[in-house]
């Protein structure tokens, strides 16, 4: 499992990286199966720690976003909609969710070694 | 509880899931990748989860003809159909599949998590003689082979009156891949196929030689979306003991004509004389979203039902659903609305099934 060290991870599987960037975890993909459908929020929302503002639908099952810490929603990953795909191709990449800015109460943050002893260690 | 393929799937790198009791794999390279190669090439399922009774004696199939709602007394030997169990209130108590092996043998698929309930159900209706039952699903491995090359591929493992078999006939006792079975051209994915019924001990044999063949094992994730495109009920959703076959829009598979009466007869025939309630409708979302099983239906303000099976349809590339909703909105191009997760999202009634396979290819 994929979990690289430039970025900071929840215990709901996603990651948010210095730019303030959010996804879900190659773990998280991997446990959806093939996305179909990503639900996003408006730009300009302003989002607490833990709220959820959307969702990832994979053919079997969904799964809630939520946010990894307060914020204001600046940009949506628009190429999700033709390419849902892309959050199980490169969920750290080109699979991104939202941007956030005016980011605070990241404190609960996990580094990526704490994230891979969460989820079962590093295989 | 585990098929005789279970640590076969684990192996080979399935992701697995609990269903009826069993241990099953849900996907093995991903749902969509799965469907696809059904619908284009072939596939197979290890469903061995299935129940499977044996029904024997001289007044078999006079006992059958009461219990189910198409009289198996009418089949050849060599022949299958497609039925349900009724209680008398006309819910369904499961739908199977009945298989005619002899004049006085008949051979009953039911679903995996209907088999104690089926197994007493048809227990406490036996007479005091002349019918034997005999539960055969611990012994007997079910693997389904399905897809527009299944004939195919299947050719150097079988004889061509395997091959040449016609919808809903069966050979018992005939060798496929070295093995002895009983075949039949069923299946449950909207695709040509068989169904090969082995025993337990000869499943890993069977199945290994038909992975070598190059048919790639698919998981419950596929079959469940396969199905759904091709409108076929699966019970505890589109039927229950709440949703008679006639509310499931199965009323093919119910012969009300019968003469030989069987249990929930008059109870359906009240449903047709009064008309139905409710209806099992398919519905394609309009907007982006996917509505899943226990969702709610809506007509402006008033919940007006439910969703029993939604997915993503691969092979139409949309957002597609069952639901059983009042009549009155059974019509295709009703627009309605669903509540996914405190959103609404619109969508329609649509003509089904979603998907129909173009037979003249075969």
């Amino acid at each position: 499992m994929n979990v690289p060290d430039d970025r900071q991870y929840t215990l709901e599987h996603e990651w948010i990286d210095s730019r303030g960037r959010v996804g879900i975890t190659d773990y998280a993909q991997d446990a959806l199966g093939d996305v179909v459908f990503v639900e996003l929020p408006e730009i300009g929302q302003t989002l607490k720690r833990g709220q959820s503002f959307g969702a990832v639908e994979s053919v079997k099952s969904v799964s809630d976003l939520y946010s990894p810490v307060n914020g204001v929603v600046t940009a949506v990953n628009q190429d999700l909609a033709e390419h849902p795909d892309w959050v199980n191709q490169d969920p750290y990449g080109s699979g991104w969710i939202v941007q956030l800015s005016e980011r605070s109460g990241g404190d609960e943050l996990l580094s990526a070694d704490l994230y891979r002893l969460k989820t079962g260690g590093d295989q | 509880m585990q098929t005789p393929l279970t640590s076969w799937h684990r192996r080979h790198g399935a992701k697995m899931t609990t269903f009826g009791g069993y241990e099953m794999p849900i996907e093995y390279q991903g749902i969509l990748e799965e469907h696809r190669l059904v619908r284009e090439s072939v596939g197979m399922f290890d469903v061995s989860h299935m129940g499977e009774f044996l029904v024997t004696g001289p007044k078999a199939p006079d006992f059958l003809d009461r219990l189910v709602t198409k009289a198996p007394s009418r089949l050849q030997p060599g022949q299958a159909l497609y039925t349900f169990l009724c209680a008398p209130d006309a819910g369904t108590v499961d739908d199977l599949l009945v298989y005619r092996r002899g004049t006085s043998e008949f051979w009953l698929v039911v679903n995996a998590a209907n088999r104690a309930g089926d197994w007493a159900w048809i227990r406490d209706r036996l007479p005091s003689d002349g019918v034997e039952l005999i539960d055969r699903s611990d012994e007997t491995a079910l693997i389904a082979v399905q897809g527009p090359k299944a004939s195919q591929i299947l050719a150097p493992l079988a004889g061509s009156e395997v091959l040449e078999l016609k919808p809903f006939r069966f050979l018992n006792e005939v060798r496929v891949a070295n093995t002895t079975v009983m075949i039949s051209r069923t299946g449950y994915t909207g695709e040509d196929g068989f169904e090969i019924y082995a025993g337990a001990q000869d499943a890993v044999g069977l199945w290994e030689q038909l992975y070598r063949q190059g048919i790639p094992p698919i998981g419950l994730g596929a079959r469940d979306t396969l199905r759904l495109e091709a409108r076929l009920p699966l019970y505890g959703h589109e039927l229950s003991r709440s949703i008679s076959p006639l509310e499931a829009g199965l009323a093919r598979f119910v012969d009300l004509e019968q003469s030989e009466h069987f249990v929930g007869q008059e109870a359906l025939r009240r449903q047709r004389e009064v008309g139905l309630a409710s209806i099992i409708v398919g519905l394609e979302l309009t907007a982006p979203g996917v509505a899943r099983s226990g969702f709610s239906v809506v007509d402006g303000d008033q919940t007006i039902g439910v969703v029993t099976s939604g997915s993503f349809s691969p092979t139409l590339k949309k957002a597609v659903a069952l639901a059983l909703v009042p009549m009155k909105f059974h019509t295709v191009g009703t627009p309605l609305e669903l509540v996914i997760r405190g959103r609404r999202v619109p969508a329609r009634v649509a003509a089904t099934p979603f998907y129909q396979r173009n037979r003249s290819a075969r």
